[in-house]
C-alpha cells in the first residue's frame, strides 16, 4: 500500500476542463495515495501555498487551455522560492511534444498526454518516490519516458 | 525529529508548520515530543472560550460551505483561525480523495490569507468521523500560536459523537426538511451539540426544522443551544451565526458524555496504534487466536 504519500492534483489558469484531473485523482486514490484537489483556475502562487499547507510530496498540474509554456514553469519557480525544491511536479493534458523538452527543463519530470494508460501514472509515483534527487530543484537530467 | 523544525512553525514558518503536523500524523513524532521542545505541558480542557470547535452533520448540508464563510469573517477580525477537514479514506485501498479545497475559498484573499490555514486529513485506519490523531495536531497548532482550531469531520449520521473526544465545542449543521418532527426528537449527535446551525434557509423547509429542533430541546434539560439559520450560498445569516459562535459557551448538557468519548477514544487510539495490530488481526481473520486473546495483547502494559 502507497502509505501516506500526499499528492496535489491542480488546475492552474483559466481553463475548465477537469475530467482528465478528476480521472487522475480517481487513480491515485484508489491505488492508495492522499489526494487533494483544488478544483478549477488557481494561480500559480495558490497552487504553491496548497502544496505548502499541505505538505504534498507531489504535486500534478492539469492543462488544456495552451497556457502550459508559461503556467507550468511558473509554479516551478514559485516552489523553488517557497523553498519546496523536494516536491516532484508531472503534468498532463494537452502538451505538444515540442513544448516538453523545454518543461522538463524547467522542473517537471513527467508530461502525460491523451491516451496515456493510468498505469503508467502509478508507476511514474512508484519509481520516482524511491529516487533522491528528482524534486523541481533538483539538479538531475532524469525525466519520465511517456508513452503519450 | 528536528526541533528547529518545531520552532520555526511556533515563529510562523507554515512549511515547518505543514511538515510537523505530517510528522505528528504519521506518528514519527509525538506531542510528547513536541511538549518537551517548546516546554508546554498537556493542556486541560477548557470549559470557559473554546480553542477548538467541531463542524459536523450529514453529508450535503452544506458544512464546507458554511465554514468557508465563517473562516473569512473571522480571519478579517484579525483572529488566526486553521481549519482541519477531515475526509474518509478508503476502506480497501487507504487511499483517499480530499475535496474540501474546492470549496473554501476564504484563503484565496490575500488580505486575509495569513491568517488562515487549511490542511486536509484522511481518516487512515481510524473509526468514525475524526480520527484521534487530530486531538494531537489541534494541540500543536494552538501552541504553534493559531488562536482557534476548526475540525470539519467526516460527513455523519445521527450517532457520531466521537468529535466530542477533541473538541471543545460542536456545532451540528443540519438542512432543511431533515425529516419530520420525530427525527428531531431522537436521541443521539444533536444531544451533544452546543449550537445547530440549520444551513440552506434559502430552501423551503429549513424555518420549520429549526423550530422543531428547538421546541425539542426545550422539553430537555438545562438551557437550549442556540439554533442558527443560514444561507452560506446566499451569505444570511453568517455574520450573526459567525458571532454566535465565537463566544459559544459549554452547555455542560453534554460534558459526562465527552469525558466518556475521550476515555474510550483513548482507548481506542491505543489499539489502532500498537505495531502489533496488523498482525493479530491476520491471525483474527485465520482463527488462531480469540478476539480476547487480542484485547489482552494489545492493551498490556
Amino acid at each position: 500500500m502507497a502509505t501516506n504519500i500526499r499528492i496535489v492534483i491542480a488546475k492552474p489558469g483559466l481553463d475548465g476542463h477537469d475530467r482528465g484531473a478528476k480521472v487522475v485523482a480517481r487513480t491515485l486514490r484508489d491505488a492508495g495515495y492522499e489526494v487533494i484537489y483544488t478544483g478549477l483556475r488557481r494561480t500559480a502562487k495558490q497552487i504553491v501555498e496548497t502544496v505548502r499547507d499541505e505538505d504534498a510530496r507531489f504535486l500534478g498540474l492539469s492543462s488544456l487551455s495552451g497556457a502550459h509554456n508559461h503556467l507550468f514553469p511558473r509554479v516551478c519557480e514559485l516552489l523553488i522560492d517557497e523553498g519546496l525544491s523536494d516536491v516532484i511536479v508531472f503534468g498532463g493534458g494537452i502538451i505538444p511534444e515540442d513544448d516538453r523538452p523545454a518543461l522538463h527543463k524547467s522542473g517537471i519530470k513527467a508530461i502525460f498526454g491523451p491516451g496515456t494508460p493510468t498505469n503508467e501514472i502509478l508507476e511514474f509515483i512508484k519509481i520516482s518516490s524511491s529516487m533522491d534527487d528528482v524534486g523541481v530543484g533538483a539538479d538531475s537530467d532524469w525525466n519520465w519516458q511517456s508513452s503519450a | 525529529m528536528n526541533p528547529d523544525q518545531v520552532r520555526d512553525a511556533v515563529d510562523g514558518n507554515r512549511r515547518a508548520l505543514a511538515r510537523t503536523l505530517t510528522n505528528i500524523e504519521n506518528g514519527t513524532t509525538t506531542i510528547q515530543s513536541v511538549r518537551k521542545i517548546l516546554d508546554k505541558n498537556e493542556t486541560n480542557h477548557t470549559l470557559e472560550s473554546w480553542r477548538s470547535l467541531a463542524i459536523t452533520g450529514a453529508p450535503g448540508v452544506g458544512k464546507s460551505c458554511l465554514i468557508d464563510k465563517l473562516l473569512k469573517i473571522w480571519a478579517q477580525d484579525g483572529i488566526k483561525i486553521a481549519l482541519l477537514a477531515i475526509d474518509p479514506s478508503s476502506p480497501r485501498t487507504g487511499g483517499a480523495l480530499l475535496g474540501d479545497r474546492v470549496r473554501i475559498t476564504a484563503i484565496d484573499d490575500e488580505k486575509i490569507k495569513n491568517n488562515i490555514y487549511i490542511r486536509s486529513i484522511a481518516t487512515r485506519k481510524s473509526s468514525g468521523s475524526v480520527p484521534l490523531i487530530v486531538a494531537d495536531m489541534v494541540e500543536f497548532l494552538l501552541m504553534a500560536k493559531w488562536d482557534r482550531v476548526i475540525i470539519e469531520t467526516v460527513g455523519s449520521g445521527q450517532s457520531e459523537v466521537r468529535c466530542a473526544a477533541i473538541a471543545d465545542r460542536i456545532v451540528v449543521v443540519e438542512g432543511p426538511a431533515r425529516g419530520d418532527g420525530v427525527q428531531a426528537e431522537k436521541a443521539g449527535l444533536l444531544e451533544l451539540a452546543d449550537a445547530v446551525v440549520v444551513n440552506k434557509s434559502d430552501l423551503s423547509g429549513a424555518e420549520k426544522h429549526a423550530e422543531e429542533l428547538l421546541e425539542s430541546f426545550q422539553l430537555g434539560i438545562g438551557d437550549a443551544p442556540p439554533v442558527m439559520l443560514t444561507s452560506a450560498l446566499n451569505e444570511t445569516g453568517i455574520i450573526e451565526a459567525a458571532s454566535t459562535l465565537l463566544k459559544l459557551t459549554d452547555s455542560g448538557r453534554s460534558v459526562r458524555a465527552r469525558w466518556r468519548e475521550r476515555l474510550l477514544a483513548h482507548n481506542e487510539r491505543k489499539i489502532l496504534e500498537s505495531p502489533q495490530l496488523d498482525d493479530i488481526i491476520i491471525s483474527l481473520a485465520e482463527g488462531l487466536i480469540s478476539v480476547s486473546e487480542a484485547i489482552k495483547i494489545l492493551g498490556g502494559d
